[in-house]
């Protein structure tokens, strides 16, 4: 099952002619991702070469779909561009749509947000500033490194890459269900929440792995839906429990001001709603051993 | 990017938003010269990135020239909450009838942008909100649609403004809606927002935030960049396309990625309650490649921060392995030593991921007398921390 992407999704990539996109599209069909091509409208008709695979480019996200039933699309154009991109995804109707592009202005952001849910919601957004879906052993959107972990029972969700890393690595032996990198921007798609309703949902995840950072008060959120709604077993990580008030730490969201958004508030909230949170990253892939072997 | 007073009122008059008539200065001769322009009675007001000025004694009435010199003279310099003044605004004075608050802002929450507006502005505009909640109006705005004359009209229905002002404050809430979405905004903030006893409208404050992320299409913006009050390790950080924040210990940190970098500054954190409550020292994020090159211009300034007495650098190889960051992290000491630079501070290095045993044993194979390879992240921040202990 995994969520969100599979090995029924057919994938291609908005910016794939890019150094990024290229480099990326090379790395994802390794992983064995079904890439059915990319769209770039000034190279469309044209064929490119990956390493054997020859993909075609495509004029439009809509072209793309007609000819390949493609319903996923991952997304490496300049920020600049970035809004126009999503749009057209969101215009046909494309199922998902991952944003891998980081420095996408927020203004651009809500705009493609709001846009989509004019549309009646068809398209689930992903990102920006994300790594992407990682489902290990079916596919791979975005630029999760897929030899770092196996198939298994976790889910995963969170804000930042490179911690989203740590935790797989660490817990390869048991293995994930789908990785979901949500991205760190203050405007995001997909949400803590939405992946939490999944992943509840999803029969092949028999535990979740939630990482948070400091910042906003999605996590608060998150934590109030877990004790509502999520009866799978949740363990949690908070980045920023050390960083100085007022001081952007690198993500655009992780900014805190006042008391509102501190790690502390969000592990709090957390552990009321009945997750363990770790203090560190080890930690927490401590805590998630001993859920799975106790489930 | 937080906007200071003065920049935001230039950004409200660039879009014909009422201000009074003013200027910058960063002497009190400057001061002086501009009071010559303005006329007798004007405020001199310090510009801080800070609240509560006004208590801290950096806003002043003058009565004469004479006054803005003294006022200019006293406010120049003055310490604010940890913020020096370094520029004063003057403006002409109004007498004012009602204060009222208005701004538009970005709502993350709910993935919109949000109008708030009220006819209890001025200083106690936040204890409205909490004792008469009514009083503040929240309304969405769609980002498709924007504040067109009529949403602007609403607004100013539910809010409850003064009927012979109507024709003001709409002209007003469509203009910084305006500014809000041609600058990139994500927030702006009018507070307050005043009715002169003649029944004119003015914006007596302009706070302003703008999204770094839109930079590439404002360049006229670049001048409110705050160069003179950033650290000089940041400002050489940024040169170099670094994502780096000074703090106040002494173990250098490099990582790559945000949230394992943020990840690193707790654990750093926790292990110094240990080794004399030692700290990090920076917050330092070199991206997800971690070339040599890159790490070499990250040691480098990470280096260079006198209070830094050990550093750890802490690299998750996912997408670059982790050979290469051994490689990288060996060539980086090799570059600097070959600039001349003084490289004598021990380094932690804990590298995990793709390749992490190669990695590894580059670095032992190295046999660098500055590097002590740990295998985990905690144990990696308990030696850094014990080390920069050492140093102290």
């Amino acid at each position: 099952m995994a969520i969100f992407l599979n090995e029924n999704s057919k994938v291609i990539v908005q910016g794939m002619t890019g150094s990024e996109g290229m480099k990326h599209t090379r790395r994802m069909l390794k992983a064995g991702t079904e890439i059915v091509g990319g769209v770039n409208p000034r190279k469309a008709g044209t064929k490119v070469d990956v390493d054997g695979v020859s993909l075609p480019v495509f004029a439009s996200v809509q072209e793309a779909i007609s000819e390949t039933g493609a319903n996923a699309s991952v997304v490496f154009v300049p920020p600049a561009f970035s809004k126009a991109a999503v749009i057209e995804a969101i215009d046909a109707e494309i199922e998902l749509v991952i944003v891998i592009t980081e420095g996408i202005p927020v203004h651009d952001s809500v705009t493609f947000w709001n846009h989509a849910e004019s549309k009646g919601g068809k398209t689930r957004i992903v990102g920006p500033n994300c790594p992407g879906i990682a489902s290990p052993g079916k596919s791979n959107a975005g630029i999760t490194p897929a030899d770092i972990t196996g198939a298994g029972p976790i889910g995963l969700v969170s804000k930042s890459g490179t911690l989203t890393y740590q935790l797989m690595y660490e817990l390869r032996d048991i293995g994930f269900s789908t990785s979901v990198g949500i991205g760190g921007d203050p405007v995001i798609g997909t949400t803590h929440i939405d992946c939490l309703k999944a992943f509840e949902e999803d029969p092949e995840t028999k535990a979740i792995v939630m990482i948070g950072e400091i910042g906003g008060d999605a996590e608060e959120r998150a934590a109030a839906y877990i004790k509502e709604h999520v009866t799978k077993p949740v363990v949690g990580y908070i980045a920023g429990f050390t960083a100085p008030e007022g001081k952007t730490m690198g993500h655009a969201g992780a900014i805190i001001s006042g008391s509102a958004g501190t790690a502390e508030s969000k592990k709090e909230a957390l552990e009321a709603a009945g997750v363990k949170v770790g203090k560190t990253p080890s930690e927490t892939a401590r805590l998630m051993r001993e859920v799975v072997e106790n489930l | 990017m937080d906007l200071y007073e003065y920049q935001g009122r230039a950004l409200f008059a660039r879009h014909s938003v009422p201000v009074l008539d003013g200027g910058v200065a960063t002497t009190p001769q400057e001061a002086v010269e501009l009071a010559e322009r303005l006329g007798d009675r004007v405020v001199v007001k310090a510009q801080v990135k800070v609240g509560g000025r006004g208590k801290a004694g950096g806003v002043k009435l003058a009565d004469s020239v004479a006054e803005v010199e003294t006022h200019a003279t006293n406010i120049l310099g003055m310490d604010i909450k940890g913020h020096t003044v370094e520029k004063v605004m003057l403006t002409v004075t109004a007498d004012i009838d009602s204060e009222y608050y208005f701004s538009y802002l970005l709502d993350r929450a709910n993935r919109t942008f949000l109008c708030i507006a009220s006819v209890a502005g001025g200083m106690e505009i936040e204890e409205v909100a909490h004792t008469d909640p009514e009083k503040v109006v929240k309304l969405p705005i769609d980002a498709g649609v924007g504040v067109t004359p009529e949403i602007a009209n609403s607004i100013f229905d539910k809010a409850g403004f003064p009927e012979d002002l109507r024709d003001q404050l709409v002209d007003v809430f469509v203009k910084l809606w305006g500014a809000f979405v041609a600058e990139d905004a994500t927030l702006v903030e009018v507070n307050p927002l005043v009715r002169t006893p003649e029944g004119r409208v003015l914006a007596l404050d302009a706070k302003v935030t703008l999204d770094e992320n839109a930079s590439f299409r404002h360049p006229e913006n670049a001048e409110f960049e705050d160069k003179s009050a950033v650290d000089p390790l940041e400002r050489r950080a940024t040169e170099s396309g670094l994502n780096y924040v000074k703090l106040d210990g002494s173990v250098g940190i490099i990582g790559n990625g945000a949230g394992l970098v943020m990840s690193t500054l707790d654990v750093v954190s926790y292990a110094g309650e240990g080794h004399g409550g030692v700290k990090p020292a920076n917050f330092l994020d070199i991206g997800g490649g971690a070339s040599a090159a890159v790490m070499a211009n990250g040691l480098e300034v990470v280096l260079s921060d006198p209070q830094v007495k050990s550093v750890f650098v802490n690299i998750f190889g996912g997408i670059t392995a982790c050979d290469e960051v051994a490689r990288g992290i060996l060539g980086a000491l090799q570059t600097l030593a070959d600039r001349g630079e003084d490289v004598t501070k021990p380094l932690v290095a804990r590298i995990d991921g793709n390749n992490a045993e190669a990695g590894r044993k580059i670095l032992a194979d190295a046999n660098h007398p500055l590097i002590t390879v740990v295998e985990t992240m905690d144990a990696a921040a308990d030696k850094a921390a014990e080390l920069a202990n050492q140093g102290a």
